[in-house]
């Protein structure tokens, strides 16, 4: 990080003053679609004085489903004239018409619009047995003043993630085994002292972030007998401090992704951090759970953009004495917190790299004549050391589904420019169009790099057969990334189901897993007599750049219906999270 | 595995309706049959590669870099020479598909059927599980191989039901014959080299060769477990080497699943009936050339009666490997190096292979004839037609209670069976005053002069010949036989002591007959469930007796095995009193035949079935296998030497003489 050239450097530093000024003398813009919570965290000290609007207020029922993804106003639905559309204000797909979703669901799935498997309206409170408390225990953590509830409506919020089957539980009123009580700790040093209480009192204690969880680490072991704590992280939220000179920011680890990413961008920094679920994913699962991220081509995955963490234990507090990148004695403790899923210790505070807003975006996407060519030319790609800050290979499935949720469009030029471009696809370049597939691309550096960069994997994805296919569609991938897990709850609805898994595996074998995988989910649906065959799409983020042995992951997305026997049974289709 | 597929006393899966499918041809023209729009579908919908881009696909393969690369610098050759070499044996070894050879066999194999058989029988359910399993993944279609004739039968059936059409595993010199050779090659056969022995880049050209085809699913793959045509019609042991290469893709996750087809195939008559007994008894095999083909034309013109296909359920082997193979093993190295199978491995494809020996014989039809042999080769001197057609229905009986398939004629009376079973089979018995006996072979220069010897072996040539169709229907009695021998030569009636007795027998018979590994004690407990079934047996608390109409049942099946107990003595008694201390293994089959004819003009020999070479060298190989004959390398030569202690207690044991001591037979 050491500075080479001196005038540019300081050229670029007084920039960076003048655009953080701005941004502390910015309105806050974003109120209109950011519900406010009030801040009564006492604040410390070292705390900047402005409160930070907060998009996860401690009573999350006020703008999130309890039994489905996101925020309560958002969802897929099909309006009365039976064209599917999409809710609210928040995303750029919200209130548009998707013309062709109905008929891709219904001749997908096998699902009828008039056969529907609503989910239980509201909570049954009734069904929910009372906290167990520890009184003990809520006696002393009242003399700290730290917030807490065991209102039920808190505690079922806290009960799950997002699994399929956590969410088909809710929306049948089945109620697993839930925390007796939430805390919400308002810094490290209340975290210390709840660690404290607990372990004096014998209480469990289930860190809570940003609730978007797919490991079932949320789940509550019904055999415990202990009082479990829910600790919810949602308040500790602050960036504490930003170092320009070494590019790292302190972060409260209860901070989510998209909070992160917008404080960071008023002052010209990015994490480059993206997981998908980053609207609702904490700074602290993200560690706990090893995350991966969009762009992690360019700016790694979790595990490298971590510096320091600050863990609170049941022996103790566990951190580095030091900011040192990295060091060659001993083990790093670092390796046994990250994935921890929340078993060892509550995640308070992390230092992580950052960097300033790239220059320039492009998106981009090529097209393939099948999924085949598609692998080969991703990991030519890997092999050249070029891969773009993302690029993200969907089946032909995934490429189908992707087409169904395209919005109605506006003008009668763009539906024949789409047309056209369908039509020297497949019948100039001989595509078969259910073979083909589609890589979406995203560049990120200074105007010209980015221009050299596509321009080299744009020859490759040649070599491959591969055709570029557009910005547009490159760019409306990204943007369907953030809407697409809502719409599991609209199958739901219709007696579908799905769930997505994600894993990684060394290059050769990716086309083996990718086959013997949706094998093994036709097998099951078979064999569980699920009615309609099930629909599994794969797509494929490549290996990240500075692992020595490489790798691909490829997310398998299943989709299935549960078919029609009148009675609800639990059955197919999909999830996504972080 | 939840059930062993080949346990399961039961239920036989039944095979369904058979249907005749000479029958439509009989009907239809052949032309138009063999030009019939044909359109299989295939796996997964992909079309068969063309041979063309299976030998690159090969070629290409990192498998055969690899190995060609570990030649080069071993042999310090350069790797293009090498290479080259390879592409060489892929030429030699690969199949070229062409369908419009199909279509000219097909025409050609109608009348050749039509003229020979009186039915080719196949269930259609089989046929149907077949349709959809190889849509699904990858299928193996395993054949038991009782005849030249069953090499294109499966190819015929294929094209007949509009399934894909198999490649087939054949012997090199299937290859030589002039014409033929080619003709086979472009109706999908592929060639394996008899012995391949440490020849490492044939091994790796061929088992990438087969691991290709079955990834990518581009055709069904025939092959005969067994290895080669058993001359005896008794099945036999599998041979590991092709089924280790079959599997292997599994293994390695390169495919979902792979489908296991056992396929039984069975004849009312053999049309190399005569030949095969010439060859045990020393005649050697004639060469396969096309001539030899030719001259054969007019064993066409005679009568073979039908000849059943059964198609088996196909077998996942996936269900089966669960719980028995971990396959992460595989994920640890790259998996285009040559890697050792485990012991985990080789152990679960070694029962997998016997399994599907097992289900072949289970689904194997069995004929009439193959009882009546029972009944006349316990009659050596002939019996009254009456008496025969009343042991032969006895035995019928028998065999429908212990689950075996019968094609037995229905709406016809048993003496009208019998004497269609007769006249079909008039080269080797005959029917005269109300007697049927065992005819002797004709000399070809008539009665002239006819030595001692010529006359003992042209009776055991007949003799020979009818124990091969008794053979046929042997697996039928086996375990229940078994156990009755067991409880024969043990003292005692306690369970255990005949299932130590039991597990001797299987031990020593393991060569001889076919026994999944590791089951002894399913195969016992399914052979007293059996025998108490047909009211032979009573169990009590760990103690057996026959019961009192059951002395019956339990000495017919004591004589099925007999003449297999009395060769082992026999061999055994030619080791301990006769032969050298020392010899060389070529010398022991005339050694033992020679010993067989002195018994024989002294009327010492027990049975002429001693002379067949088959069972001479099971014997051997078992107590190369106990242990009581050892192998040394003297030169190229192998030298064999007899310990004749251990060879004479094997034989008391045999006889009942001397209990086993349980803990040097638990191997099984």
């Amino acid at each position: 990080m050491a500075s080479n050239s001196k005038s540019s450097e300081r050229q670029r530093i007084a920039q960076q003053r003048l655009r953080i000024i701005a941004g502390h003398l910015r309105k806050q813009e974003e109120a209109d679609h950011i519900e406010i919570a009030a801040q009564d965290c006492k604040a410390e000290s070292s705390r900047t004085d402005t409160a930070k609007p907060n998009s996860v207020p401690k009573r999350r029922q006020e703008i999130m489903k309890w039994n489905g993804w996101g925020y309560s106003d958002s969802k897929f639905l099909f309006n009365k004239k039976g064209q599917a559309e999409f809710s609210g204000k928040r995303y750029r797909l919200s209130g548009l018409i998707l013309p062709s979703l109905k008929e891709w669901f219904e001749g997908t799935f096998g699902a009828n619009l008039q056969h529907k498997s609503p989910a239980a309206t509201a909570l049954n409170a009734a069904a929910i047995p009372p906290p167990n408390l520890s009184e003990s225990f809520v006696e002393e953590l009242k003399a700290t003043d730290i917030p807490f509830s065991h209102d039920t409506e808190d505690r079922v919020y806290r009960s799950h993630g997002h699994c399929l089957h956590e969410i088909f539980g809710l929306r049948e009123g089945q109620y697993g085994r839930c925390p007796d009580m939430v805390v919400w700790p308002n810094c490290h040093n209340d975290v210390v002292k709840i660690v404290e209480l607990a372990c004096k009192h014998n209480v469990c204690l289930m860190p809570y972030g940003g609730g978007t969880s797919v490991s079932s680490a949320l789940e509550c072991p019904p055999e415990e007998t202990r009082s479990i704590v829910s600790l919810d992280t949602s308040q500790m939220n602050q960036i504490l401090w930003i170092d320009e000179k070494n590019l790292t920011a302190h972060v409260e680890a209860g901070i989510i992704g998209q909070d992160l990413e917008r404080l960071l961008n008023e002052r010209g920094y990015c994490t480059g951090h993206e997981p998908d679920s980053m609207e609702f994913s904490s700074l602290g699962g993200w560690v706990a759970t090893r995350a991966s991220g969009m762009k992690k081509n360019i700016y790694g995955n979790i595990e490298d953009l971590v510096v320091h963490i600050k863990m609170v234990t049941p022996r103790g507090v566990i951190e580095k004495s030091c900011q040192g990148p990295r060091m060659s004695t001993g083990p790093d403790v670092h390796h046994f917190i990250l994935g921890s899923e929340g078993t060892l210790g509550v995640v308070t505070e992390v230092t992580m790299k950052i960097r300033p807003v790239p220059e320039y975006q492009k998106y981009g996407s090529v097209v393939f004549p099948n999924f085949q060519q598609g692998v080969a030319c991703l990991r030519e790609v890997a092999k050249q050391r070029c891969a773009p800050a993302s690029i993200r290979l969907m089946d032909n499935e995934q490429f189908q589904f992707g087409h169904a949720l395209k919005p109605q469009v506006s003008s009668m030029f763009t539906s024949f420019l789409d047309g056209l471009k369908k039509f020297y696809i497949t019948k100039f370049k001989g595509f078969d169009p259910h073979q083909l597939c589609v890589a979406t691309l995203l560049f990120e550096g200074d105007r010209e790099k980015v221009l050299q960069h596509e321009k080299q994997v744009y020859d490759i994805a040649a070599k491959f057969g591969g055709l570029a296919a557009g910005e547009d569609n490159g760019q409306r991938g990204y943007m369907l990334t953030f809407v697409i897990a809502y719409l599991r709850d609209l199958g739901m609805d219709y007696y579908v189901m799905g769930e997505s898994f994600e894993t990684s595996v060394p290059w050769d074998r990716v086309l083996d897993l990718c086959r013997n995988v949706k094998e093994r989910i036709v097998r099951e649906c078979k064999e569980k007599g699920v009615q309609f065959p099930p629909l599994s799409t794969c797509s494929m983020p490549p290996e990240r750049r500075s692992l020595p042995m490489e790798e691909a992951c490829p997310t398998t997305t299943e989709l299935g219906n549960s078919g029609r026997s009148g009675c609800k049974t639990p059955s197919p289709v999909w999830a996504w999270a972080c | 595995m939840e059930t062993l597929v080949w346990t399961c006393t039961e239920k036989t899966p039944e095979p369904g309706v058979f249907s005749d499918m000479l029958e439509e041809r009989r009907r239809n023209s052949d032309l138009s049959y063999a030009l019939r729009t044909y359109s299989p579908q295939p796996y997964k919908g992909h079309p068969p590669s063309s041979a063309r881009a299976l030998h690159q696909a090969v070629m290409d393969s990192q498998y055969l870099r690899y190995i060609t690369q570990e030649i080069a610098t071993e042999s310090g050759e350069p790797v293009e020479v090498i290479r080259e070499e390879a592409s060489g044996l892929l030429e030699e070894m690969a199949h070229n598909l062409q369908l419009s050879v199909i279509r000219l066999l097909g025409y050609t194999l109608s009348k050749v059927f039509k003229s020979v058989f009186r039915r080719i029988l196949v269930n259609e359910d089989g046929l149907n599980q077949l349709q959809q399993a190889i849509q699904e993944h990858p299928v193996i279609l395993m054949p038991n191989h009782r005849s030249y004739v069953d090499f294109l039968i499966l190819s015929y059936i294929m094209f007949t039901y509009d399934l894909p059409l198999p490649v087939i595993a054949a012997g090199i010199p299937l290859m030589g014959m002039k014409l033929i050779g080619e003709l086979l090659r472009r109706s999908g056969a592929f060639f394996i080299r008899r012995t391949i022995g440490a020849d490492k880049l044939y091994w790796a050209v061929l088992s990438e060769y087969v691991k290709t085809i079955v990834r990518t699913g581009s055709a069904p793959v025939e092959f005969y477990v067994e290895g080669l045509r058993s001359r005896t019609l008794k099945s036999l042991n599998p041979k590991l080497g092709m089924m280790h290469m079959v599997l292997e893709p599994f293994f390695k996750g390169e495919v979902y699943d792979i489908s296991l087809v056992p396929i039984s195939v069975s004849y009312d008559r053999l049309l190399e009936e005569s030949l095969l007994a010439h060859e045990l008894l020393g005649v050697p095999k004639p060469k396969e050339t096309t001539m030899g083909l030719l001259k054969a034309r007019k064993v066409l013109e005679d009568d073979y009666g039908s000849m059943h296909v059964c198609f088996g359920q196909p077998i996942s082997v996936r269900e089966l490997a669960k719980g028995r193979i971990s396959r992460s093993q595989y994920n640890l190295v790259p998996r285009d190096l040559p890697q050792k199978p485990s012991e985990e491995t080789q152990a679960f494809v070694n029962v997998v292979a016997h399994g599907v020996v097992r289900l072949q014989e289970r689904g194997t039809v069995l004929s009439p004839w193959s009882l009546m042999a029972h009944v006349l080769l316990q009659s050596p001197e002939g019996l009254p037609l009456v008496t025969l057609t009343q042991r032969t229905a006895w035995l019928r009986a028998l065999v429908l209670k212990f689950g075996a398939h019968l094609d037995w004629p229905a709406q016809v009376s048993d003496e009208e069976v019998m004497s269609s079973s007769i006249s079909l089979h008039r080269s080797m018995v005959c029917c005269e005053g109300g007697r049927v006996f065992l005819l002797e072979e004709q000399a070809p220069g008539g009665e002239a002069s006819v030595s001692p010897e010529e006359a003992v072996f042209r009776r055991a040539a007949v003799v020979l010949m009818c124990a091969s169709y008794r053979n046929q229907a042997l697996h039928a009695f086996m375990r229940p036989a078994l156990v009755t021998v067991a409880m024969a030569t043990t003292p005692s009636t306690r369970k255990e002591d005949v299932f130590t007795n039991f597990k001797f027998l299987q031990e020593l018979f393991s060569n001889e007959f076919v026994f999944v590994p590791g089951m002894a004690a399913q195969d016992f407990e399914e052979g007293c469930l059996l025998l108490v079934k047909c009211g032979a047996l009573q169990t009590s608390d760990q103690e057996l007796g026959v019961t009192e109409h059951g002395a019956d049942t339990t000495s017919c099946l004591r004589a099925i095995l007999q003449p297999f107990l009395q060769t082992y003595q026999v061999v055994f008694s030619h080791l301990t009193k006769d032969s050298a201390l020392v010899f060389t293994e070529r010398q022991f089959i005339p050694a033992v035949r020679s010993y067989c004819l002195k018994l024989t003009i002294a009327g010492e020999l027990p049975t002429y079935e001693a002379l067949s070479s088959d069972t001479q060298k099971n014997v051997l190989n078992a107590l190369l296998r106990m242990n009581a004959v050892t192998k040394t390398k003297v030169g190229d030569q192998s030298e064999l030497r007899v310990n004749r202690a251990a060879i004479q207690r094997i034989g008391d044991i045999l006889a009942g003489r001397i209990p086993p001591q349980s803990a040097a037979f638990s191997r099984l």
